[in-house]
């Protein structure tokens, strides 16, 4: 009614960016069909934009979409062009967008000042594929999370499943099923505000809701595994 | 451009079509044209609870194959001015709606009316879904026990993936609960879920609590919308969320029990 119909907003979305020496679609196709059988699925209608930094004639742009449409990704547009290649990417349809800033996504930034040298430091390694969700998990949704960790900002209703690789960080009530280290990593752990799960697992010990009755339950805890064992421990 | 309103729930009888009726008569006694649209393709009922059943001739799916325009398919109300409703076919199933057509048709009823209000079928099937799809805003009606409050929960997780405005990436759907069938004194004795633990579970913002009440009953068979009967609490209950859903600031009555007084205890309420 009084409200407007439509509002444009700035907003920042994690991207992949496709890096290449050789932009010949037959190249491409081979090595991204190779990149893609890894995963399965996992890059499925992904939005990606290639990178022309490096790129010395003017590939073609709409072969290219037509590529990535048939591996089922979505190419939304190139970076790092320079006029003839923008208006090139623009005449197929796609974006041209800032590159992103060296440093950050390239390679990780070195510590300032280093101590003295001590033991070789083993580099933490952050994956940026960690899914954080705002908002609650309703009945009968599920989540999964591949290779990463899965943060969540609201409550696991009943009948919901959240499945992680990584660890599961619940900021609210976990009434469905929680099942972290997917993948049989048994180092992984459940957190969560208040503990009142259908069924926890970790690496494929699990608990049913029966089992966790007592002393634990509606509280905050973190849940791991020690010994083959699930282990409840209090948040705080 | 009306604002479009589903009332759902998954659960069936919790009191969808009574919420529709109740809530799209009190829109328009506000003052706004409203139209209430039966979705429950094969079991109409809306307009029992509006006492329009004779005077129906054309129906929602008469419209969407063509049968019939809207013109000849909306049927005024009887006492107030600016409330029609479209009713659902008695003879089809839900698979008689798809989602060109119904779009179609509210498309064409935003032109003219202010709220749309959608009475959607029980289940998540096609049918319920239909009737999300186009919604701006969801009324999630829950009856305080358990299944109700699970099937709630699961029909709010389809508002926020199933919808046209989840899948073209607008702002989400307005979820607003309301509780029907609160009978504050079953919550006290623990035999009832209370507004909080319901609260606590679904964690949307609550738009009303309609108390259990034998006005209902004698509403729908009378074919008068609850609403109307402003003397009934359940009545008086839906006139507080009718305001809040227009934005009013109300407060919530019928929570507690009721006091009674030496004449009540000894004469019954």
């Amino acid at each position: 009614m009084s409200e407007p119909s439509i509002e444009l907003k700035g907003s920042l979305f994690p991207l992949s960016v496709l890096y290449c020496q050789d932009f010949s679609v037959a190249t491409l196709r081979q090595e991204l069909a190779g990149k893609l059988a890894q995963a399965p699925g996992f890059f499925t209608q992904a939005p990606v934009v290639i990178s022309v930094e490096n790129c010395t004639q003017t590939p073609d742009f709409a072969a290219i979409k037509q590529l990535f449409s048939e591996l089922q990704l979505v190419l939304v547009g190139v970076c790092g062009a320079d006029a003839s290649l923008k208006k090139a990417a623009h005449a197929a349809g796609l974006a041209s967008l800032q590159p992103p800033k060296a440093g950050k996504t390239a390679e990780p930034a070195k510590p300032a000042a280093a101590p003295a040298p001590a033991a070789p430091v083993a580099p933490t390694v952050i994956s940026a594929d960690n899914k954080t969700i705002d908002g609650n998990i309703r009945s009968g949704q599920q989540i999964f999370v591949k290779g990463a960790d899965l943060i969540i900002r609201g409550t696991v209703g009943a009948g919901a499943e959240v499945i992680a690789d990584g660890n599961i960080h619940i900021y609210g009530a976990l009434r469905g099923k929680a099942i972290a280290g997917a993948g049989g990593d048994a180092s992984k752990k459940i957190y969560c505000y208040n503990m009142q799960p259908e069924l926890i697992s970790i690496a494929g010990n699990y608990w049913l809701s029966d089992t966790l009755q007592g002393d634990y339950w509606g509280k905050p805890v973190c849940i791991g595994l020690q010994d083959g064992q699930l282990m409840l421990a209090e948040l705080f | 451009m009306a604002k479009i309103i589903v009332v759902t729930s998954g659960k069936g009888g919790v009191g969808k079509t009574t919420t529709s009726a109740a809530i799209g008569t009190g829109l328009a006694l506000k003052g706004h044209k409203t139209v209430i649209v039966d979705f429950d393709i094969g079991l109409r009922n809306l307009d029992l609870i509006m006492g329009c059943e004779r005077r129906v001739v054309f129906d929602f799916v008469n419209v969407i194959n063509g049968e019939a325009n809207l013109k000849q398919a909306l049927i005024k109300d009887k006492r107030l001015e600016n409330l029609f409703i479209l009713p659902a076919s008695q003879t089809r199933d839900k698979d008689a709606l798809h989602k060109e057509g119904v779009e179609r048709v509210l498309n064409e009823l935003s032109d003219e009316f202010d709220f749309i209000i959608c009475d959607s079928p029980a289940g998540i099937e096609s049918g319920a879904m239909m009737a999300l799809y186009f919604a701006d805003e969801a009324i999630v009606v829950t009856n305080p026990e358990v299944s109700s409050v699970r099937d709630s929960d699961r029909i709010l997780g389809m508002l926020s993936s199933k919808s046209r405005r989840a899948e073209q990436g607008l702002p989400g759907i307005k979820e607003h609960l309301l509780l029907t069938r609160y009978n504050p004194e079953r919550v006290q004795k623990g035999e009832m879920l209370s507004v909080d633990d319901v609260n606590d579970i679904l964690a949307i913002k609550l738009l009303g609590v309609i108390p259990e009440s034998q006005a209902v009953l004698n509403a729908s068979n009378s074919g008068q919308p609850v609403i109307l009967d402003a003397d009934s609490d359940a009545g008086q209950a839906y006139l507080d969320t009718v305001s809040r859903l227009l934005g009013e600031d109300v407060p919530f009555r019928f929570l507690n029990v009721e006091k009674k007084g030496l004449f009540k205890r000894i004469f019954g309420g």
